[in-house]
């Protein structure tokens, strides 16, 4: 029996390696869907390896499962937008450090008529609490990804408990939320990369923004070398250091959607 | 809009650029080398439930019978637990790789070629038993040749194999992350360009994927057509 | 699964057939007795036809003898313990999607027959029987008859000492069926004991070196071919001969 399974271990090895006929230096990065299609790793990762020459592979999921990625050491770095989960993780003992890296804010978006009216909205709060009011469409994540507990934390700052048939819970990525709510004409809370990056947006605008609650933080974690020996330590620390270091600091405010910068750089 | 998606769809094809040469490329190794290996393991699986009777079988028919519609997203995350670094193949460490892809859709293949193949055998073999045994065949011996006889079959449940294989996204996804230039293949890239609100560009993806199987049946149907002709 | 045939034996010389004997024999199923019990002995080399009207348990009474069922009751045993090498051919021919060669190919190699006599046996197996022409062509694709040839050529092949056939003719034109009884009677001259079921009497004179005759599951006459014919003992035998109906 053990023979039979080293076998077969030398086989799908064989087979690994025959697929990765690049075996190149690279570390796997998990990260969100915000930072992936909105492109900028398309434009940083490039000025990295040109700097490094390290790959990285970016495996782009929901804030929820990326944690769950590098819990679980099948990740080599973290790159997500939720503070108070990252120091969680740091408290755990699943990763030695959180950094910020860069912000940018979250949106709310909606049908070009406005029938909440809230392009009107002197603040966040008022803007949440008006759509509620008219129990106008709105479309969620529903999936407990960092936007979609930064959404429900303004909800409870406008006093307001989600709930009725205007209040549509999706379970989905940040791209499909704003497929659907293009679809039914209704208001969806997206990040600002996101939103300017997306090519379907039919008869939505950008209706109100610009309340410091829907700041949006991106941090950097460098993993636990104790939880998870057989990370690539050097490589990933290599990459959580240049986000930070003037070269990726730069590379980020450099990238920009249609003439508009998407991330601002703010590491200490 | 779908009239966009057409011209996107032929520009692709005529510009056959080189990131979705090599995602077509990737799709098409990950869904045949997976049908390939399930039809190696699947067809003796099927035949050998065919002609052994044993304690349980029948329970063995259903069981591959109703992982025909196991959920590819089901098959990913099982696969996904057994290759992560925190579950028992960890070591392997094959996740985030084209051989994961591959695992996941043997995983969702086999028991469609073991379950076809099975109740083809089993067809055959009321047809060809009595002979069979008069001939002195052991039932390992019937194996191959009942297999090889039902060979214009068989390649009908390949291509069906390969239909499930090509077309699925939950198992790959999740398995193999998406990752550009890596593990992305045709059905994770249309999600991706969906995700992106890039419709016209995901509905081309999908036409060029459509093609590809298109053909392959085509083929397919060619050479079995051209052989039956000749076997009677 | 065990093989019904002893081990090939390259040597064209066949040994004379060990008797078959059928001791209290009786076939059920689902608690309905449908053969049996019979007992009787099947020496020298026949040609046997086993006869009776539909239902009677002709086939049954066959598949026990060539060893494809196991009786209810009672024994199937070959004297001096020596099971010899036995074929069978089926009503309906039975034959691979492959060419009429590969066919009688493929019988040779589940018997073991070194790889390097296959071909010419298998041709010179074709060609006894008609089929020289034949060799590449698709074995679906021939005629019932010629299908039927193919399906002797194969037995014959296997150098059998006893051959079992199953009311061979019964979906043959009469040509088809004249070359199927010249075959028979190949077999028959190389030494092989032939055990036939048919309902065709006409056939039965033809052919028979002895008659066991059948009806409602039971054995009623077991006499040589020309005392059945002209002197049938039993009144089923006589019903039968003179073509009234019987159950």
């Amino acid at each position: 029996m053990k023979k039979t399974l080293n076998l077969l271990l030398k086989g799908v090895t064989i087979l690994g390696l025959a697929f990765s006929a690049h075996a190149e230096d690279y570390i796997t990065l998990a990260s969100t869907t915000s930072t992936e299609n909105s492109g900028l790793f398309d434009f940083i990762l490039p000025q990295f390896k040109e700097d490094t020459g390290i790959n990285v592979r970016v495996v782009a999921v929901g804030t929820g499962q990326a944690f769950e990625i590098a819990r679980r050491g099948d990740a080599d770095s973290l790159l997500v937008h939720d503070t108070a989960g990252e120091k969680r993780f740091v408290e755990n003992g699943y990763a030695t450090e959180r950094a910020d890296v860069m912000y940018n804010d979250f949106v709310l978006i909606g049908p070009m008529d406005d029938p909440a009216n809230i392009s009107k909205a002197g603040s966040a709060a008022e803007a949440f609490g008006a759509i509620a009011e008219a129990e106008a469409p709105f479309t969620s994540r529903g999936d407990d990804s960092g936007t979609n507990r930064a959404e429900l934390r303004l909800w409870k700052n406008a006093g307001v408990e989600p709930d009725g048939d205007w209040y549509r819970e999706l379970g989905s990525g940040m791209g499909q939320t704003l497929n659907t709510a293009a679809a039914m004409d209704a208001y969806v809370m997206s990040d600002r990369a996101t939103w300017v990056a997306f090519k379907n947006p039919q008869n939505l605008k950008l209706l109100y923004s610009g309340d410091k609650a829907m700041f949006n933080q991106y941090g950097s974690l460098l993993l636990s070398e104790e939880k998870h020996p057989h990370l690539k330590q050097a490589m990933a620390a290599k990459w959580h250091n240049w986000l930070l270091s003037e070269e990726g600091q730069q590379a980020i405010a450099e990238f920009r959607v249609d003439g508009q910068q998407l991330f601002f750089p703010n590491a200490k | 809009m779908e009239n966009n998606a057409f011209y996107v769809a032929l520009s692709l094809l005529l510009n056959f650029d080189a990131p979705l040469y090599q995602i077509v490329a990737l799709s098409l190794q990950v869904s045949l080398l997976a049908v390939l290996i399930a039809a190696l393991l699947g067809f003796p699986l099927g035949a050998a439930v065919a002609l052994w009777r044993f304690r349980g079988r029948g329970g063995v028919i259903v069981v591959l019978n109703a992982l025909m519609g196991l959920p590819p997203v089901v098959a990913g995350l099982v696969v996904y637990l057994l290759l992560s670094r925190a579950g028992p193949l960890g070591e392997w460490g094959l996740l985030f790789t084209p051989s994961a892809m591959v695992i996941a859709q043997v995983v969702l293949v086999l028991p469609i070629l073991a379950a076809l193949s099975r109740q083809k055998v089993e067809e055959m073999l009321g047809e060809y038993r009595e002979q069979f045994v008069s001939l002195g065949m052991s039932r390992a011996r019937m194996m191959p040749t009942l297999l090889w006889d039902a060979r214009f079959a068989l390649l009908t449940v390949l291509l069906a194999g390969f239909g499930r294989a090509s077309a699925e996204v939950g198992a790959v996804m999740m398995v193999g992350g998406n990752i550009e230039g890596v593990t992305r293949v045709m059905t994770t890239s249309i999600v991706l360009e969906t995700g992106k609100g890039n419709l016209p560009l995901a509905l081309g993806l999908g036409i060029v994927l459509l093609t590809l199987v298109m053909l392959i049946n085509a083929g397919a149907y060619l050479v079995g057509e051209f052989s039956r002709r000749r076997t009677g | 699964m065990t093989s019904l045939n002893s081990p090939f034996l390259t040597s064209s010389a066949l040994l004379s057939p060990p008797a078959l004997f059928f001791d209290g024999v009786t076939y059920s199923h689902e608690e309905k007795v449908l053969l049996g019990p019979c007992s009787f002995t099947l020496d020298g080399i026949g040609p046997t036809l086993v006869m009776g009207p539909n239902g009677a348990g002709k086939s049954l009474l066959l598949r026990l003898a060539h060893g494809l069922l196991s009786p209810t009751e009672g024994r199937v045993t070959w004297s001096d313990n020596r099971t010899p090498r036995q074929a069978m051919v089926f009503q309906q021919p039975v034959l691979l999607r492959r060419s009429a060669v590969a066919n009688l190919i493929h019988a040779l190699s589940v018997n073991n027959v070194p790889y390097r006599q296959r071909a010419k046996l298998a041709f010179n197996g074709l060609e006894r029987f008609g089929l020289g022409a034949y060799a590449k062509t698709p074995a679906r694709v021939l005629s019932g008859g010629q299908q039927q040839r193919l399906a002797l050529a194969r037995a014959w092949v296997l150098s059998p000492q006893v051959l079992f056939l199953d009311e061979p003719t019964s979906a043959l034109d009469p040509a088809a069926i004249k070359a199927v009884e010249a075959a028979v009677r190949e077999f028959h001259q190389r030494g092989t004991r032939i055990v036939m079921t048919t309902h065709d009497i006409h056939q039965a004179r033809r052919l028979a070196g002895d008659v066991l005759f059948l009806s409602g599951g039971k054995v009623r006459e077991h006499t040589p071919a020309e005392a059945f014919f002209d002197t049938p003992a039993s009144r089923e035998a006589r019903a039968f001969i003179t073509g009234e109906l019987v159950e």
